[in-house]
C-alpha cells in the first residue's frame, strides 16, 4: 500500500510517500512562499522521483487542521479531488498531531503550537504511551497566556513544539519556569512521513463532505451567529 | 476528426461549477451549486463564506456534472479553469481542482479568463461572426469589448468605478429590498414611471467607458433630501429613473460602438444580462442598425456558471493555450494581457 501524504496547514509545505515498509520519499520546504503554485509541482516531482504512478496510490492522508485557512483550503482541496478521480480513500490528521509526533521519546505532555497572531495560538495536548499517540486536551484557538495558565496547573515537563515557537518562546519560558521544555530545529519540522503513519490505520472519511478542522468560524458568520441568537 | 469534450471549472466568487462541453458549442451537462442564500443573511458575497463553502461543493459538483454527461475522464480533452479576475480564495479552490484532475489523468490544463466564458456564454446559444461586440454588465463588471476573432479581447470601454451590477446593489439597499438587490430594482422599474431627474455619466466625447458611483450617490442623496423634507419617493419612479439612467448609458455607448466598429454581432454578457430593462431596449435599439445580430443567452447561462468557462476554453485549446501544475488564481487578472 502506497499512502500519499500532503500537509500545507502552515508555511511547511510537506509531502510524504509511505508504503508498508518504509518512508519511500518526503519533499520539506519551511519558507513563507504561495502554496497554491507549489503543491501539486511538488507531488509530480516526489512521485516521479520515486517512480510512482498516481495509479499506484492507495491512499490519501492530509493535514486536515488547524492552521492558515487558506494552506488548509488548498491542501484539502487537492486532497479530496485527488481522492475522489482516483477512487481511493481519503482521511484527515490533525496538523498538531502530526507535529506532537516528533516527540515520541518525550517523557512528559507535548504541546504543538501555530500561531494564529494577535497573541493567540492553534495547540493541543498530546502525549505518548507505548507508543502510541494520545490526545490530551483538544486542539484549539486560544490566546497564548490562557494556554499557559492550563499547562501551569499540570505540573508536568511540555515539550513546545513547533516552527512558530520562537514567536513564543518566552511566554512559555517564564510561565513555565523548569516545566517548559523545547527541541531542536529539526523536530519543530512537521514530518509528512509521520502524517502518512498517523492516517495509515484510520477508517476512510466521506470525500465529499470532508471539509478542514478551521476550529473557527468565519468572522462573519460567527458575528452573525452572536446576532440571530435567541 | 474527434469530439472535443471540455470540462469546465468555475469558482470565482459565490457558485462552484462544473460543466462539460462537446465542440466548444454543445452542452452536455451544466452544474452550479449557488451559495447564494448563505451570502443573503449578510447583504452580500463574504470572501471566507465563498471559499469555504466551495470546499464543501467541489467534489460534489464535479460528480454530478461528470455523471450526467454519462463520459469518463479517459474520454476528455482537456480540463479548462477560471484562472481569474475574482475572490482569490474562491478561484483557488477551482483551480486545485482542476489542476488535481489535469495530474490525475495527464490531461491538458487551460486557464480562462473569467470575462471571455462570459462572452463565450453566447456561443452555446449562436455561432459567433466576426467582428463582434460584447457588452459585459454583472455584480464585478461593466464593459464593452471588441474581438476581431476567436481568443482576441479588445476592452474599449470599462467602468472607472462601481460595476452597473454594484451600482443596482447599493441603490437597492439604500430602497432595503434585499440581496440581490438588481432583480428587485427591475421589476419595481417596471412598475413605476421615469419621473426623477437622475445624471447619466457620458464621460468625454468619444469615451466608451462608464461611470456609475455619481449616479448611486445622486440616487442616495434624492432619497436622504426626500427624508429631510419629510417627503416620501415611490420606490417605483426611483427604481425606474435609475435603471433608465442606466440602460440609456450601456446602450447608447454599446450602439455608437457597434457603428464605429462595424459589427455584424453584439452580445449581452453578463449577470445583469437577465435586466429586461436592459433586454428590451437593446432590442429594440440593435433592431434599427443594419445586419446587425444581437445575441442574448438564457439566464441560467448569464450568471456565473462553467458552460461558458468550457465554451470558452474549448477555443483556447485550440489555440494551444496551456497552463502547467504551477497555475496560481489571479484576481486582477487582465484580459488583453491574457489573449495576447
Amino acid at each position: 500500500m502506497n499512502i500519499l501524504a500532503i500537509d500545507t496547514s502552515t508555511d511547511v509545505l510537506g509531502i510524504g510517500l509511505v508504503s508498508d515498509e518504509k518512508v519511500i520519499g518526503e519533499y520539506i520546504t519551511n519558507i513563507k512562499r504561495n502554496h497554491s503554485t507549489r503543491v501539486l509541482p511538488a507531488i509530480e516531482y516526489l512521485l516521479k522521483d520515486c517512480g510512482i504512478q498516481t495509479k499506484d496510490i492507495n491512499k490519501i492522508v492530509v493535514a486536515e487542521g488547524p492552521g492558515s485557512y487558506t494552506g488548509l483550503r488548498i491542501g484539502v482541496t487537492i486532497g479530496k479531488t485527488l481522492a475522489w478521480t482516483l477512487k481511493i480513500p481519503l482521511v484527515g490528521v490533525s496538523s498538531l498531531k502530526v507535529m506532537a509526533a516528533s516527540g515520541r521519546y518525550f517523557d512528559g505532555y507535548i504541546s504543538p503550537i501555530i500561531d494564529a497572531r494577535r497573541g493567540n495560538i492553534y495547540t493541543g495536548l498530546y502525549k505518548f504511551e507505548n507508543g502510541e499517540i494520545i490526545e490530551v486536551l483538544e486542539d484549539q484557538h486560544i490566546s497564548t497566556e490562557d494556554w499557559v495558565l492550563k499547562l501551569n496547573a499540570m505540573e508536568k515537563p511540555i515539550l513546545v513544539l513547533g516552527s512558530d515557537v520562537p514567536q513564543h518562546k518566552e511566554i512559555f519560558t517564564v510561565r513555565l519556569n523548569e516545566f517548559a521544555c523545547f527541541a531542536p530545529i529539526t523536530d519543530n519540522i512537521p514530518r509528512p512521513g509521520e502524517l502518512a503513519l498517523l492516517g495509515r490505520q484510520l477508517v476512510e472519511e466521506n470525500i465529499h463532505s470532508f471539509v478542514p478542522n478551521y476550529t473557527r468560524l468565519a468572522e462573519a458568520e460567527a458575528k452573525w451567529r452572536e446576532q440571530n441568537r435567541r | 476528426m474527434n469530439d472535443l469534450y471540455i470540462l469546465g471549472i468555475e469558482t470565482s466568487c459565490d457558485e462552484t461549477a462544473v460543466a462539460i462541453i462537446k465542440n466548444g458549442t454543445e452542452i452536455i451537462s451544466n452544474v452550479v451549486a449557488s451559495q447564494i442564500e448563505s451570502h443573503k443573511r449578510f447583504g452580500g458575497v463574504v470572501p471566507e463564506i465563498a471559499s469555504r463553502h466551495h470546499v464543501e461543493q467541489m467534489t460534489i459538483v464535479l460528480e454530478e456534472a461528470m455523471n450526467e454527461s454519462k463520459l469518463t475522464f479517459q474520454d476528455l480533452s482537456a480540463i479548462a479553469v477560471t484562472a481569474g479576475p475574482g475572490l482569490v480564495g474562491a478561484l483557488l479552490i477551482g483551480v486545485e481542482a482542476a489542476k488535481s484532475l489535469s495530474f490525475a489523468h495527464s490531461l491538458p490544463l487551460v486557464p480562462v479568463h473569467h470575462i471571455a466564458g462570459h462572452i463565450y456564454a453566447n456561443r452555446l446559444v449562436k455561432e459567433m461572426q466576426f467582428p463582434l461586440l460584447a457588452l459585459v454588465v454583472s455584480g464585478g463588471h461593466t464593459e464593452l469589448i471588441y474581438m476581431k476573432e476567436h481568443g482576441h479581447f479588445e476592452v474599449i470601454g470599462e467602468t472607472r468605478d462601481d460595476a452597473a451590477g454594484e451600482a443596482y446593489d447599493k441603490v437597492a439597499r439604500t430602497l432595503n429590498l434585499p440581496y440581490p438587490g438588481g432583480p428587485h430594482i427591475d421589476r419595481l422599474a417596471q412598475e413605476g414611471e421615469a419621473t426623477i431627474d437622475l445624471p447619466r455619466a457620458w464621460l468625454e466625447e468619444g469615451s466608451y467607458d462608464f461611470s456609475f458611483s455619481g449616479l448611486k450617490s445622486a440616487v442616495i442623496n434624492t432619497v436622504h433630501n426626500a427624508e429631510q423634507r419629510g417627503e416620501t419617493i415611490k420606490p417605483e419612479a426611483l427604481a425606474a429613473s435609475f435603471q433608465a439612467s442606466v440602460v440609456d448609458v450601456l446602450v447608447e455607448k454599446t450602439i455608437r460602438a457597434a457603428k464605429q466598429y462595424n459589427v455584424k454581432q453584439v452580445l449581452l454578457a453578463g449577470g445583469v444580462a437577465a435586466n429586461q430593462g436592459l433586454r428590451v431596449r437593446l432590442e429594440q435599439a440593435i433592431g434599427t442598425l443594419d445586419n446587425v445580430d444581437l445575441i442574448i443567452p438564457p439566464l441560467k447561462l448569464c450568471t456565473d456558471n462553467a458552460a461558458m468557462i468550457a465554451a470558452a476554453g474549448s477555443i483556447f485549446y485550440e489555440k494551444g493555450i496551456r497552463a502547467d501544475l504551477s497555475l496560481n488564481a489571479n484576481p486582477g487578472l487582465d484580459l488583453e494581457a491574457f489573449s495576447r
